[in-house]
């Protein structure tokens, strides 16, 4: 399969923090709406596409939130505090540059700090540049987010950047609406939002849509680096087929029902027992009277950092795995 | 089947939450014979049914009792070189009660192991002091890794291998109590209600992910949507090194929670029919949501008026669960009697605030 | 006044019938239809000229307080606490137990009996208790059975320039607003909804909201102020006196900006004073109501209290008039055109 990583790298450089995702999904929803039956966005700012089918009703969830720093005061000099939006560590956040929606750029530094393991959030701020608060207000407001920015990089191997998070997941979404045609089952793509900050777009999706059956597609840990965590996934060893995370245990059916697939058609493939975190499959599964879910995992080193590692073979074989499963009638 | 013999079978069975499906059938032919209707659900829940006597189907009062019928457990999450296998836990496992425990792994086929870590001998003096991590343990199977992975999967769940064991007096102990005793007890009290009369439609659920999520009492409700909920689960006996205050007593009968969970009009009206009809009981409160299916009922849909019972268990969560059969008799007795009070008539007035 | 009557009303999370019954009384002229739902939420509708959008205001009626969970053999009182309560400052406080308000104190050894590095310590819940009085375990239990709340015995106080001093200003105050609300504002529809148990864990607010299914939500609360000199500006909550404060984000919702955007706009085209909440923590009812059902998008307003769930909170009348005002045209805007 031929896999066009050049909208990989568009996709992770667009604007979309939690709960403000407006600029990639108006990016989405111009990428796919030739290929899809009906599309809307509802009141939590989820994209929903759907593929007609006559099959079950499947939703496949990728977030095309971000992780971000919202700004919640300006000093009299023009320095910016924020919080986070979503999981930001001050470690990985020292010395990055930010960018906001109108494209002002700023750097994260800290006050001078005795310990540097005790620095929190609440101790650094955002430099942008300005001389003075006045200046500051032209630039930015309060509640204003911005989002970590680094450039895209790739090998033959590898790509690493920032926000593979989850858009590596609505990558390979995209992916599939393009390549699958005349579709067996009722398809429901769905762009989510806000899953940083706790499965918010698609609790709210799943409950619009009933589907039922629902796949999230999103990054999960690695353990293959020195003295990581230890945990049996790792970069290019194929798709993570996910058995548990801390917001669902997957449905037994779903999670075979993947594996067969994957033997199958010789995509290689991993499981996943994760012992912490969660994705969108969490809020589906528990929806209405129940939605029996499974996840994709695409094996990612240095989750929620600038510099979000995967493999192209893994991303291709999610992708493949995907498709297969979607394009097959699903009995469970 | 005497209800004893059933709860052995629950509590040495297996079901780990998300893998509860080996219980379905032991559950469902135990209860089908007392039941008009008997399903499972999307998620795996069985969900009884046995009707009223209420003449208006489309208007029977509904009434949902739940007990949760996952256990806590383990999950294999890496394979290593020699063949040991790693763990987690699902749901909230103590590390200290498990080292040197035999278990069973459930792959291709049930696996005999041993959880094990480094001996004492080639640990410092002072680690001695410390309790051991669940991630420094490893179960062996006896096999190399090759034979391992033929076997067992990344995923495949493992619980303690532990029958129930029979004590002084009417009690028990098993790994699996929280919440099979609750199962129990809705079969005691279907066993009940098959002798008298009663309006309303009782629906019975076991329901699946309690101890990590509450996704079944979440989803079974939605479906049901009943009038009424009540979980059945299991409350903290007492023993001598916890406050009497925070603990319910063997044998002094189901304890039936107070507080902001519970509706309070409801539990008046159980409490006064435990009186009439001479059922012992305890109270427990808990002022916010209790960590039970009873949570999962009341924030359902607009609202579902929730009641708990706990079964006075000790030692929950380890493999060595124990409980007084004479409880679980007599919460399937209360909850009949309390289902055969609840009428067309009289429910508006029990629910008014 | 009737902030008085609702501060001092007994509402611990699970146990809001004394307030719940005041606020009926309060607004059951007013509105044109309300009910007590199945988990004790008052739903109540106000019909205005009719708009196209679902608008849901509502304000918790729950405090924090005390829970009686034994009672032991010289009848002193063992208590849990339900909601966010600082053990530290239940020492030596007068309290109310159960529904007849008996009087009871959070008692302390005197301090002539302790060793020096006992005071440097926080008590434990589990080493204090509330005494009544009683002689015994039997005359206690004449008056008080395991399961009764307690709260604190705390006055209404107006002091200082415009101040106020109660218990449960959160958040009595938000349920105040509303009630004001329901009584003055007549040219459009809106949904008032009285919450249960927002402290222990939002339960009312989920099931509220499936009911009446909004298109969008107003929340009201009294909320975090902390605003003591020399600190940080983006340490401080908000300030006392600044007006009524904006949620940004918290634990549970990033309000939606557009709508924010709105009432900010609202604000200063009507010289209303306002500040924005500047703390991520906390969170509230509309972390449930906007991922309801399909979804609602909500903002919560809020007026800021100083010492918030202890016995004294502290708010500004002049907070108070400014977040009405603020809200009088808010929710005018929700009849002029769609926000």
């Amino acid at each position: 399969m031929n896999v066009n990583f050049g909208l990989l790298k568009e996709l992770v450089g667009i604007y979309g923090p939690a709960s403000n995702e407006k600029p990639i999904r108006e990016y989405i929803e111009n990428e796919i709406k030739d290929y899809v039956d009906e599309i809307e966005v509802d009141s939590l700012g989820n994209l929903i596409a759907r593929k007609k089918g006559n099959g079950k009703k499947v939703m496949i969830s990728a977030h095309m939130d971000q992780i971000g720093l919202m700004i919640i005061d300006i000093d009299d000099k023009g320095f910016l505090r924020f919080t986070n939006v979503g999981g930001i560590s001050p470690y990985i956040s020292i010395s990055q540059k930010v960018v906001f929606e109108n494209g002002t750029v700023g750097v994260i530094y800290h006050e001078p700090v005795g310990d540097i393991s005790k620095l929190k959030l609440e101790n650094m701020y955002i430099d942008i540049g300005a001389f003075s608060k006045e200046e500051a207000e032209k630039k930015v407001s309060i509640g204003d987010i911005c989002i970590y920015k680094t450039d895209f990089e790739e090998n033959e191997n590898v790509v690493f950047t920032r926000y593979l998070d989850d858009r590596v997941g609505c990558f390979i979404a995209i992916e599939a609406i393009k390549n699958i045609s005349n579709p067996v089952n009722d398809l429901y793509f769905v762009f989510s939002t806000q899953e940083e900050v706790g499965l918010r777009g698609a609790k709210t999706a799943a409950y619009k849509i009933d589907p039922d059956i629902g796949i999230a597609l999103d990054v999960t840990a690695h353990g293959d680096t020195p003295k990581a965590k230890r945990f049996a996934v790792g970069l290019n060893k194929g798709a993570a087929i996910k058995v548990k995370d801390n917001s669902i245990i997957c449905h037994p059916k779903i999670r075979e029902l993947l594996v067969n697939i994957a033997k199958e058609n010789e995509i290689p493939y991993q499981m996943e027992v994760l012992e912490f975190g969660g994705t969108d499959s969490g809020a589906i599964h528990i929806s209405r009277e129940g939605v029996p879910s499974g996840v994709i995992s695409i094996p990612t080193r240095y989750v929620h950092s600038t510099v979000e590692m995967a493999s192209k073979n893994d991303i291709t074989n999610c992708l493949k795995l995907l498709i297969k499963f979607l394009e097959n009638e699903i009995n469970i | 089947m005497e209800t004893k013999v059933f709860l052995e079978l629950l509590s040495n069975g297996k079901g780990v939450s998300g893998f509860e499906y080996p219980l379905q059938n032991t559950i469902i032919s135990a209860f089908d014979k007392y039941l008009d209707d008997i399903s499972v659900d999307k998620l795996g829940n069985v969900i009884g049914v046995k009707k009223g006597t209420y003449k208006d189907n489309e208007k029977s009062i509904k009434i949902m009792i739940a007990a949760h019928m996952d256990e806590i457990g383990f999950m294999v999450k890496d394979i290593e070189e020699n063949g040991f296998i790693r763990f987690t836990n699902v749901g909230g496992i103590d590390p200290r009660t498990i080292l040197g425990q035999e278990v069973i792994v459930h792959g291709k086929e049930d696996l005999f192991g041993v959880i094990g870590s480094k001996p004492p001998h080639l640990q410092e003096p002072k680690e001695h002091n410390k309790a051991i991590k669940m991630e420094d343990m490893i179960i062996d199977i006896g096999y190399p890794k090759d034979k391992v992975e033929e076997l067992v999967s990344i995923g495949d769940p493992i619980t303690i291998r532990r029958n129930i064991k029979n004590f002084l007096g009417n009690r028990i102990a098993g790994k699996a109590l929280d919440d099979r005793a609750g199962v129990a007890a809705l079969y005691e009290c279907m066993k009940e209600l098959n002798k008298i009369n009663h309006e309303v439609d009782v629906y019975f659920v076991t329901t699946v992910q309690e101890e990590v999520s509450m996704a079944g009492a979440l989803v079974s409700t939605y479906k049901i949507n009943p009038d009424i909920g009540i979980a059945i689960d299991v409350g903290f006996g007492a023993t001598p090194e916890l406050p009497r205050a925070s603990t319910v007593e063997l044998g002094k009968g189901p304890a039936i929670t107070l507080g902001g969970n519970i509706h309070p009009n409801l539990r008046k009206e159980l409490v006064k029919i435990a009186k009439e009809y001479n059922i012992p009981n305890q109270i427990e409160v808990t002022p916010g949501p209790t960590g039970t299916d009873a949570r999962a009922m009341q924030i359902t849909r607009d609202g579902i008026p929730s009641l708990l019972l706990s079964i006075p268990l000790r030692y929950m969560h380890t493999s060595v669960e124990l409980l007084d059969m004479e409880d679980i008799k007599n919460t399937g007795k209360l909850l009949a009697f309390f289902i055969a009070s609840i009428s067309n008539e009289n429910l508006e007035g029990l629910l008014c605030y | 006044m009737l902030l008085k009557e609702l501060t001092e009303a007994s509402g611990v999370s699970g146990n809001e019938k004394e307030v719940r019954d005041l606020i009926i009384s309060e607004i059951k002229d007013y509105v044109d239809s309300y009910k007590i739902d199945r988990i004790g939420n008052i739903i109540a509708y106000k019909k205005g000229k009719d708009i196209g959008k679902k608008l849901m205001v509502t304000a918790h009626m729950d405090e924090v307080g005390l829970m009686i969970k034994d009672i032991d053999n010289d009848g002193f009182l063992k208590f849990m606490t339900v909601g966010g309560i600082d053990k530290r400052i239940l020492v030596s406080k007068p309290v109310l137990v159960g529904k007849d308000k008996l009087p009871g104190v959070i008692g302390a050894k005197p301090i002539h009996l302790q060793k020096p590095d006992e005071r440097t310590k926080a008590l434990n819940i589990e080493e204090l208790y509330i005494d009544i009085g009683a002689r015994s375990k039997e005359e206690a239990e004449k008056y008080v059975s395991v399961g009764d709340y307690a709260i604190f015995d705390s006055e209404y106080i107006e002091f200082g320039e415009e101040l106020i001093k109660a218990k449960a200003l959160d958040n009595r105050v938000g349920c105040s607003l509303l009630i004001k609300l329901i009584r003055e504002v007549t040219d459009i529809s809106f949904y008032a909804v009285f919450t249960v148990m927002e402290e222990v864990g939002l339960v009312g607010a989920g099931p509220a909201a499936f009911e009446v299914n909004p298109d969008y939500a107003i929340i009201l609360e009294g909320t975090l102020c902390y605003d003591m000199p020399k600190l940080d500006t983006h340490l401080i909550p908000t300030y006392l006196n600044k007006g009524p404060a904006i949620s940004l984000i918290d634990r549970t919702t990033i309000y939606n900006k557009d709508l924010r955007n709105k009432i900010v706009e609202i604000a200063e085209k009507n010289n209303i004073p306002y500040q924005f909440r500047k703390t991520s923590m906390g969170g509230n009812d509309s972390g449930k109501i906007h991922t309801t059902r399909e979804g609602s998008i909500t903002a919560t307003i809020s007026v800021p209290c100083r010492y918030i769930h202890s016995p004294a909170s502290v708010m500004s009348k002049k907070d108070y008039d400014n977040t009405y005002a603020l809200l009088k045209e808010v929710l005018s805007q929700f009849k002029k055109e769609e926000l």
